[in-house]
């Protein structure tokens, strides 16, 4: 089933289109949102709570000398001071390793790495206390080139490589009539999640501690704290507090660990929240890469061989740069059937800072790759670029360059077609608005040289988490009675709600299973149910939405039995239709109600994805579970004298196996548009040396209404076979070949080759003057 | 190069602190008096409702004037709550998403932002609702354009925008006002 038009203005209100799996109720949290009223982490707030700040290395790369925290302790005001030598417990954490220090202790390895934190009365005071902090460094030459890390001297004791990943598959001497080659280099992007890292720690009367945090997943965070802090995990308590998005950027520890440290150091609760700047310095970003592709191709257009080369700088810490390598590699050669190839990748340590997860994870990096070369080949070849991708796209029971069979739904061709089909934008009004136009307000841009251009991309990517790990998501639910008889469901799960809108599928999950109008979610806190698992790879949707209807399946069997011991019949006889039981022979009826009458009834359930396995010595192996497949294609008007852009539209075909809530599918859709073409035109940390040199909303830029083109989206359901309800996950393939169509279509406007994500202005004039 | 000096995730000279006591001093927000105890000289209008006054409802974002998610009305005028010294404000009218929404005029903005889906993480969205509030008091049929031009200095992180655009325009349509399709700025703007 082809749902289209899904930005088309509807005027219907959510009311009527009810509340169950696949329709579009409104999410539980979103009224409070819009008053102010909803609690971020940074609204939390607590008598005689003190005010938590991070002192952090000026240098990119130092030896600690020495450390005297004596001046800030002696400032008025001030509660606590800690630095590494006040750690606790384990004096690193991870996510896949502990290789990063909580605070660094005798060698700095990025510029903004913490060094010490304090708690003060006033957020000011703290700021000036952190200042006083007297801490000898000497400098030390920075490693900033991710090539020459693989082979330097190690600047951590785990080595500079961390991962090196080669996949040989079918004939690697094989060759095509036709071969195209290139390079291309994509920038390091931020998540730029509006609401800065932040939470509240409180010292607990049994000697552990409580935080109340915004995170991706609270359990991981929980054992990475308690680790540190030398105590047991349960008295070690993590509450969800509202998070202002995530996007990949709160997966790794930031502050967690810091703000425990303080609040029991100081006996009192401590808040913290980062200032824009420092939360630049204080998560991860997406990997710059590297790419270097060769594409070989018989002359009727079919891939023989994609032959890849894919160096991603990790910066100084692991995070999780093992498996955004291996979704590199895996899906290096795009959503198309690759019969032979040879893929390495490296990711590597630097002194540049950490990256890690974003949104697209690995998959948005080599799109950019793999769809420049489509394009090339398409021209090599002189066929139409959708058309060859037509031609090559992956089919189920496929197989990746991994080996991996393609099992599930793989609409490949239905996405590229579907965003091929739409209408294009009408043509550029040589009278119109200047702020129509590149470079809008600026009204820089002449109409006569304004060019359009028409690109295509489209890119793959996997669901959850891979290479054998366990993945699971826990749900506990409960039905009782309320005041009135009616019965209430109170579900409990840890899934950290992050914007995506999990809160109002959970609703849908619950009603749809159980006929309940009343469903509560419980407060996330890992105090009260197992993991959720993180709320990234898409993962959601499927993993704690299994977990969900697996409760409510467990509940409707337990209500079948209570209904069939009132009847004195076998349960075998009873059937749960829409929040009744029904005795089939006499078509006899209870409702939910009357069977709590007893009772309540609770359950908790772990789901877990079917197994995966690690990759082998050549690449090969069942990494993934599932995959999701989006096309895009992006029209832009390009002022080429200036190096001015602007997106006109964006046509995209996006592969959800079932929209469990079409309006908020439509919002992932437009939200990570944005995101793809943030990354193709604007978006880039620049880093210097290693010094960052961009941390503020007044340098980084992120797309604004001005900036984002209209997005016309069709959604393709094809129903997953393992997954719940078929659905996949929405979340990320917005994000992966939007940027690349974008870039796409600068080179048809231009015909420069554009191989750099961000493109900036200078890129397009100085290459048009150089050209013209 | 930038001089190196220590980082400490807030910008500003390390030899001038801001953190001054001021006497206690009254604002008057969302209509009513309030009075700022033992505040310091350097503390913004936002963190002075945040922190000060118990009205979280404007958001810091990037405390850089670059986000909007900190609009509030300063006599009617939006600004970023964050580029305001909380005692600039002494004598002036404050309104914060907390008054709008307890008076009742932005009702139908609230309704169709949660309505059309222009609501993710949230925490742009009192900022939006400021703007927008705004922007359809002065201009009640802006155009497309318009309408973006005037939501530019709001950024969201989650929507894309799309959303958001489709609320107003139902806001618009609900509220009956003709919205222009022609070229240039809309009536009123």
């Amino acid at each position: 089933m082809v749902r289209s038009g899904a930005g088309v203005a509807e005027r219907v209100t959510r009311a009527q289109r009810g509340d169950r799996v696949g329709d579009s109720p409104v999410r539980p949290d979103g009224a409070q949102k819009t008053r102010g009223e909803f609690a971020f982490s940074s609204d939390l707030w607590m008598d005689a709570m003190l005010w938590g700040k991070t002192l952090r290395s000026p240098h990119v790369a130092a030896r600690i000398r020495s450390i005297d925290t004596g001046p800030a302790l002696a400032m008025p005001g001030v509660r606590a001071v800690v630095t590494a030598a006040d750690v606790p417990g384990r004096p690193t954490f991870g996510l896949e390793l502990p290789d990063q220090p909580v605070f660094a202790s005798d060698v700095v390895r990025y510029h903004g790495e913490p060094v010490a934190a304090v708690a003060a009365d006033h957020p000011e005071a703290a700021r000036a206390a952190a200042l006083a902090i007297v801490v000898d460094y000497e400098p030390l030459v920075p490693l900033v080139d991710p090539e020459a890390a693989i082979d330097a001297a190690p600047i951590h004791p785990d080595g500079n490589v961390f991962r090196h990943l080669v996949v040989r598959h079918g004939e690697l001497g094989a060759s095509g009539d036709v071969v195209v080659e290139g390079n291309y280099e994509v920038g390091m992007q931020d998540q730029a999640f509006l609401g800065p890292e932040s939470g509240l720690a409180v010292p607990a009367e049994d000697g552990g501690v409580d935080l109340y945090v915004a995170t991706q997943w609270l359990h991981v965070d929980r054992d990475q704290v308690a680790a540190s802090l030398g105590l047991p995990a349960d008295r070690v308590r993590l509450h969800l507090a509202g998070v202002g998005g995530a996007f990949g950027g709160r997966e790794d520890v930031s502050l967690q660990i810091h703000l425990c440290m303080l609040a029991l150091r100081a006996g009192r609760p401590v808040k913290m929240v980062y200032a824009r700047d420092e939360s630049f310095f204080g998560h991860v970003h997406r990997h710059p890469a590297r790419l270097w592709y060769r594409h070989h191709a018989t002359r009727d257009g079919d891939l023989v061989k994609v032959e890849a080369r894919i160096v991603l700088d990790g910066g100084a810490y692991l995070s999780s740069s093992n498996a955004v390598l291996s979704n590199a590699v895996c899906f290096a050669p795009g959503p198309y059937r690759v019969p032979n190839a040879l893929i390495e990748g490296y990711a590597v340590r630097t002194n540049n800072p950490p990256c890690g997860a974003m949104r697209g994870f690995g998959a948005v990096q080599v799109c950019f790759g793999h769809e420049a070369q489509m394009d090339k080949l398409a021209a090599a070849l002189s066929v139409d670029p959708v058309e060859l991708r037509l031609r090559n796209a992956l089919e189920r029971y496929d197989r990746l360059v991994t080996g991996q069979v393609l099992t599930g739904a793989v609409p490949v061709r239905e996405v590229i077609r579907a965003a091929a089909s739409h209408p294009l934008p009408v043509p550029q009004d040589p009278a119109g608005t200047m702020m129509a136009l590149p470079g809008g307000a600026g009204a820089t841009a002449d109409p006569v040289h304004v060019r359009r251009g028409v690109g295509f991309a489209a890119s793959m990517k996997n669901i959850a988490y891979s290479e054998g790990f366990d993945d699971f998501a826990t749900a506990r639910l409960r039905l009782e009675a309320g005041a009135d008889g009616e019965p209430i469901a109170t579900l409990t799960v840890a899934t950290a709600e992050v914007g995506q809108g999990f809160v109002t599928l959970a609703q849908q999950i619950v009603r749809e299973e159980l006929g309940v109008g009343r469903v509560v979610l419980a407060p996330a806190s890992t105090a009260e149910i197992g993991s959720a698992g993180s709320s990234s790879a898409s993962r959601q949707t499927w993993m704690s939405g299994g977990a969900c209807q697996l409760a409510c399946a467990t509940l409707r069997s337990e209500l079948i039995v209570r209904a069939a011991e009132l009847w004195e019949c076998a349960a075998a006889q009873c059937l749960f239709d829409d929040g009744e039981v029904v005795r089939v022979e006499t078509g006899e009826r209870l409702l939910v109600r009357d069977l709590l009458v007893p009772a309540p009834l609770e359950t908790t359930e772990e789901y877990h994805h079917r197994p995966t396995r690690a990759l082998d010595a050549d690449g090969q192996g069942d990494a993934h579970v599932s995959f999701m497949f989006a096309a895009h294609r992006a029209v832009v008007d390009v002022d080429p004298e200036l190096g001015l852009l602007r997106v006109v539209q964006i046509s995209t075909g996006q592969d959800v196996g079932r929209a469990i809530n079409p309006v908020q599918v439509t919002g992932q859709i437009e939200g990570g548009v944005a995101q793809g073409i943030g990354l193709a035109l604007m978006e880039e940390i620049v880093v210097s040396e290693g010094r960052v040199r961009n941390p503020s909303f007044t340098d980084y830029l992120l797309p604004t209404t001005l900036d984002m083109p209209d997005v016309v989206a069709t959604v393709v359901e094809e129903l997953e076979p393992d997954a719940p309800y078929g659905a996949k996950g929405v979340g990320e393939p917005p994000a992966i070949s939007s940027g690349p169509a974008v870039l796409a279509a600068v080179r048809d406007a231009t015909g420069l080759p554009v191989t750099r994500a961000p493109v900036r202005p200078q890129d397009i004039a100085y290459a048009w003057r150089g050209g013209a | 190069m930038p001089p190196e000096e220590p980082l400490t995730g807030s910008a500003g000279p390390a030899d001038t602190p801001a953190y001054e006591r001021v006497e206690p001093y009254e604002l008057v927000v969302n209509g009513t008096r309030m009075t700022v105890e033992d505040a310091w000289l350097g503390e913004s209008l936002l963190f002075v409702l945040r922190e000060r006054l118990g009205l979280p409802g404007a958001k810091n974002a990037c405390e850089q004037g670059e986000c909007g998610s900190c609009s509030v009305l300063l006599d009617d005028v939006v600004v970023c709550a964050c580029l305001v010294l909380g005692v600039d404000a002494v004598g002036s009218r404050v309104e914060t998403v907390e008054g709008l929404t307890a008076s009742g005029e932005v009702a139908d903005i609230q309704a169709a932002l949660v309505e059309a889906g222009g609501v993710q993480c949230g925490f742009c969205t009192p900022g939006f609702v400021v703007a927008l509030h705004d922007l359809l008091r002065r201009a009640p049929s802006a155009d497309d354009m318009t309408v973006r031009e005037a939501l530019s200095g709001n950024l969201c992180r989650c929507t894309g925008y799309g959303r958001i655009l489709e609320a107003v325009r139902a806001v618009q349509w609900q509220r009956g006002a003709g919205v222009s399709t022609g070229e240039g700025p809309g009536d009123g703007a």
